[in-house]
């Protein structure tokens, strides 16, 4: 049946028009008329817009994506699967993924965050890993719009809707708000499993004539073309397509994780991919030439949940909870038994084949007969011209700052929903089913113990989004070295990365310029600090009405800790003395340029962000792993958002214990303060001369800045204290509030 | 007698997902693995202890362990409970219970009207004859985490009052320093767990499986569970 040179007659032949509709440009649909020989018909135009749309082809990124260092001695298996996997000792692979579902969760909050969760679990299960733990990283409008209290409430809901059921516990995230997600709210959900690393699933069909499964849930008509929505910007009319969100079952999800993981733990499946974005179609397409083989199925076959549905709907239906499998030939009745237990559907809808093409039947006809490589191979790739950028200035802090107390400054930045404590929503995730959560969110990283052992897996997710808007290149970087400092200040270290990259319109210079730049400067930073990117995903046209959000790279980094014993919180006891790690006793000033202190208190002038040394980040995150290990440092956080002062101030209300810190004698006391310069930790220990002469033998630069004490006030200098309990009421108080529409 | 005589039997729901935790908390508590039991089996071999695990049992579709409640499994966990043998259900487990009239009340959604996740401290209260709380002196306080959407239990004034008086009332969510109110949940009285008229079946809201060790944010759960085994076993 290959030899059809005519389009399979179920459907009318395309025009241009019906390309356009589906996001193909002019040059896409003249390519396919060429690669094929003849005009696609519906089905088949749906099929090679979903494959070629931004979502599903990396078109605008590859370019960039490829200068990513994704090789270590670590790696088990890098970007291309479902997830990345990388060795941690013991016979044990982690395998983990990040990825967006960002213009779903603005239509539909609650079913796309909770079918973002259930996306990645699947993509991290169907490479045989039992998942352990889920991370989020979340960007919503301005706290006072109006709609993001209705956005993050939905989100969040959904988020935990769909953990808490399937039971995974959410270990750690980030949730920031900026006017420029008004209309885009982004929505990145990872997740992390464990496997035995000689037990990993792929997604290569192999074996001509091996029966192609289908399992899971049925197929509907939910999510039709969401991969390509998902590669189109915003517009008024977007809230018409609440009917492409897809809707989310964890049940259902849970009997899937639960069938696949036995049946894997069987000596019976060859090949196995999820129905994610482009459903049908992409696993098919990708088992098939990832295989480089082909691929027939019979669409009569799949189980569906509505009547008379099209060839087009079904390949393109991105319906949850549904799997394809290629399964040894003589494995059929073992793996439906196991589905069936699980009140699961097991059909074989297909074959292998040698043909090199996909072959579809629908009603006993041909509903599409395309050959794969162009598909895959002929994918566009584009190299899009970027903008020219300005240099920014580097900002000197007396132009900003004033003479208040640091403490009035603290209270200003730490009641701002930029730093209030994100209680109101880690709370409503379930962190610690399976019970080995040793550090829930709340902290720098999250922690789970590695079941059954001594050992930890670390995980955290970061991006400020203000320093690659000023400098991309160092924003990128930046994400990178605050995941890496996230880790090591739990004591843990990174491994490897996962990547989120959302930005705007990768057709207009100036985004693909902070793309590009970000993307190059997160290979900067993966290389210095070994830890390569193993996975991720690209989320573009995040605009709304041709307005871009600020850039958000988004970097998801897991690690690894020798002892689960040995790792630190950042809440210190009383009578410690306090160190800044990564900064001298000389230093009186700090980076000011694009800081919170300037956003919130400023107006946020032009300037360049704070500069990302990677060397320094690899050293001062080295030693102070070592110091937790030795056990010198009892308590650690890093310094990230809002500098020094509010790093203490957290510590503190962590530790609910006051604190004395010393101010520079002159200098700047708010740029020092508030300064967001890179690869500082502030860390408590009972001996500070021991902790300053092991960093003076590494060539750490270090310096006691205080001490924590038992009266429950944070003082800076001689300056009026504050109440703790005032400081914690400020930061419990501001989403809460926010939230009841106070 | 040896804790790992006790023979416990963990029923599993499809939706479970508290059953490993609580295997594994009770086979390093008694030092035997406790068996897990489908809910297609029909009937459960003898057991001293059945545990209802927590979880999503049927993805809670109806409500809150109604459907569990009725699968095959129940009629062999009814059967147990009616000769006096002992039955422990945990946050979903707790609501299957109650589904299957084991024991009074019941949970509707939280007064916050959300999830929430996070540690509590409950009092064992005081004037209790059963197992689960022989072992533990009333007014013992304990750090175990809740995580659940339906766990504020309700129940009429005079129901409420009859448990007082007949010595029902487990478990209480008590004041202490975690951040929120003292009570998760909304729960009437302050009620974290129940048992039955004989003492025999108990229900709670908070996970003890999850408090082990004091890595896992607190080890009140293990002394919860051992005082547990050791008054079934004696």
């Amino acid at each position: 049946m290959s030899d059809i040179m005519t389009a399979p007659h179920q459907d009318p032949a395309m025009t241009f028009e019906n390309a356009a509709s589906m996001g193909l440009s002019r040059e896409e649909w003249d390519l396919i008329l060429t690669r094929l020989g003849r005009t696609p018909n519906l089905c088949e135009l749906g099929i090679f817009s979903a494959m070629w749309s931004e979502h599903c082809s990396y078109k605008s990124s590859k370019k960039w994506l490829k200068t990513l260092p994704t090789e270590g001695p670590q790696v088990i298996q890098g970007p291309g699967e479902n997830a990345g996997a990388v060795d941690i000792g013991d016979g044990l692979a982690a395998i983990f993924k990040i990825e967006s579902h960002n213009h779903p969760s603005f239509i539909e909050p609650y079913q796309g965050a909770a079918t973002g969760v259930g996306g990645i679990l699947r993509d991290v299960f169907t490479m045989g890993a039992r998942p352990v733990a889920l991370l989020n990283a979340l960007r919503f409008g301005a706290a006072d719009h109006e709609k993001t209290r209705h956005l993050l409430s939905g989100v969040v809901s959904g988020i935990g809707g769909y953990g808490n059921c399937i039971g995974i516990p959410t270990i750690g995230g980030e949730v920031n708000f900026d006017a420029s997600y008004n209309g885009n709210i982004l929505v990145n959900a990872m997740a992390i499993g464990l496997a035995n690393s000689d037990r990993i699933f792929r997604s290569a069909a192999t074996g001509p004539g091996n029966p192609v499964i289908y399992v899971g849930a049925k197929t509907g008509r939910d999510g039709i073309h969401g991969a390509t929505m998902a590669s189109a910007e915003f517009s008024d009319e977007t809230e018409s397509k609440r009917p492409t969100v897809q809707v989310g079952d964890p049940f259902t999800g849970k009997l899937l994780m639960e069938a696949c993981l036995e049946l894997m733990a069987s000596d019976s499946v060859l090949a196995i991919q999820d129905m994610g974005a482009a459903g049908l179609t992409s696993s098919s397409v990708e088992m098939a030439s990832k295989g480089g083989l082909g691929m027939e199925m019979d669409l009569d076959l799949v189980p569906a949940r509505e009547d008379g549905m099209s060839a087009y709907e079904l390949m393109l239906s991105e319906s949850q909870e549904r799997m394809l499998m290629v399964l040894k030939p003589d494995a059929t009745d073992t793996a439906r038994q196991i589905f069936e237990k699980w009140d699961l559907d097991f059909m074989p809808i297909g074959k292998v084949t040698e043909t090199g093409r996909l072959v579809l039947l629908k009603d006993g006809d041909v509903a599409c007969d395309i050959p794969l490589a162009p598909l895959v191979d002929d994918a566009p790739e584009y190299d899009r011209p970027q903008a020219e950028m300005a240099k920014r200035p580097t900002l000197a802090s007396a132009d900003i700052t004033d003479g208040r107390p640091v403490t009035e400054v603290l209270a200003e930045l730490l009641g701002s929903v930029d730093l209030a404590s994100r209680r109101w929503i880690y709370e409503q995730y379930d962190s610690q089913v399976m019970a080995d959560t040793i550090a829930p969110p709340g902290g720098d990283a999250g922690l789970v113990r590695i079941h059954g052992s001594r050992r930890g897996l670390a995980a955290s997710t970061d991006c400020t989004p203000r320093y690659v808007e000023a400098d991309p290149r160092t924003g990128g970087a930046q994400a990178v070295a605050e995941s890496w400092r996230n880790l090591s200040a739990i004591g843990a270290r990174g491994l490897a990365i996962t990547n989120n990259l959302n930005f705007g319109n990768p057709e207009r210079p100036e985004i693909l310029t902070q793309m590009a730049q970000s993307v190059l400067g997160m290979g900067d930073a993966a290389r210095a600090l070994d830890t390569p990117v193993v996975s991720g995903n690209v989320s573009l046209y995040n605009e709304t009405d041709g307005s871009a959000i600020l850039p958000c790279p988004v970097i998801g980094m897991v690690g690894t800790i020798e002892d689960i014993g040995a790792a630190v919180g950042m809440a210190p006891t009383a009578g410690m003395a306090l160190v800044v790690i990564g900064q001298t006793a000389e230093t009186d000033d700090g980076w000011l340029g694009v800081s919170l202190y300037a956003r919130n208190l400023a107006g946020s002038p032009d300037a360049a962000p704070p500069p990302v040394d990677l060397q320094a980040e690899r050293r001062n995150g080295l030693f102070v792993q070592q110091q937790i290990a030795d056990g010198l440092i009892t308590a650690a956080h890093d310094i990230s958002d809002g500098g020094l002062a509010v790093a203490v101030a957290e510590m503190c209300i962590a530790g609910r214990i006051g604190a004395q810190v010393a101010l520079p004698d002159g200098g700047n006391r708010h740029g020092w303060a508030f300064g967001e310069d890179q690869a500082r930790y502030i860390v408590a220990t009972s001996d500070a001369g021991a902790l300053l002469a092991e960093a003076k033998a590494a060539g750490v630069p270090a310096a006691a800045i205080g001490s924590t004490r038992d009266a429950g006030e944070l003082q800076f200098g001689d300056e009026n204290a504050i109440s703790l309990e005032d400081l914690s009421n400020l930061v419990e108080a501001t989403i809460p509030a926010l939230m009841s529409g106070g | 007698m040896s804790l790992s005589a006790l023979r416990v039997a963990i029923i599993v729901f499809p939706g479970s997902n508290c059953d490993r935790d609580m295997m594994v908390a009770i086979e390093r508590l008694a030092g035997r693995r406790p068996a897990l039991v489908w809910h297609k089996e029909t009937s459960l071999d003898p057991v001293d202890l059945a545990i209802i695990p927590g979880g999503f049992s049927y993805g809670d579709y109806l409500r809150c362990g109604a459907l569990a409640a009725r699968s095959p499994i129940m009629e062999a966990v009814l059967d147990h409970a009616a000769r006096g043998g002992a039955v422990m259900g945990i946050c979903n487990g707790f609501q299957v219970l109650l589904e299957a009239g084991l024991l009074p009340g019941v949970l509707v959604e939280n007064a916050g009207l959300k999830y929430v996740c996070r540690n509590t401290c409950i009092e064992v209260v005081g004037g209790t004859d059963s197992p689960f709380t022989a072992g533990l002196a009333p007014g013992h306080r304990m750090i175990i985490p809740v995580a659940h959407n339906e766990g504020n239990y309700f129940a009429g004034d005079e129901d409420l009052q009859r448990l007082e008086d007949n010595g029902q009332i487990a478990f209480r969510y008590v004041d202490s320093d975690i951040v929120g109110p003292a009570n998760p949940n909304g729960a009437a009285r302050d009620i974290a767990g129940i048992v039955s008229a004989n003492g025999r079946v108990m229900g709670m809201m908070p996970h003890p499986e999850r408090a082990i060790s004091a890595e896992l944010g607190s080890a009140d759960g293990a002394t919860m569970l051992t005082a547990s085994l050791e008054a079934l076993i004696s």
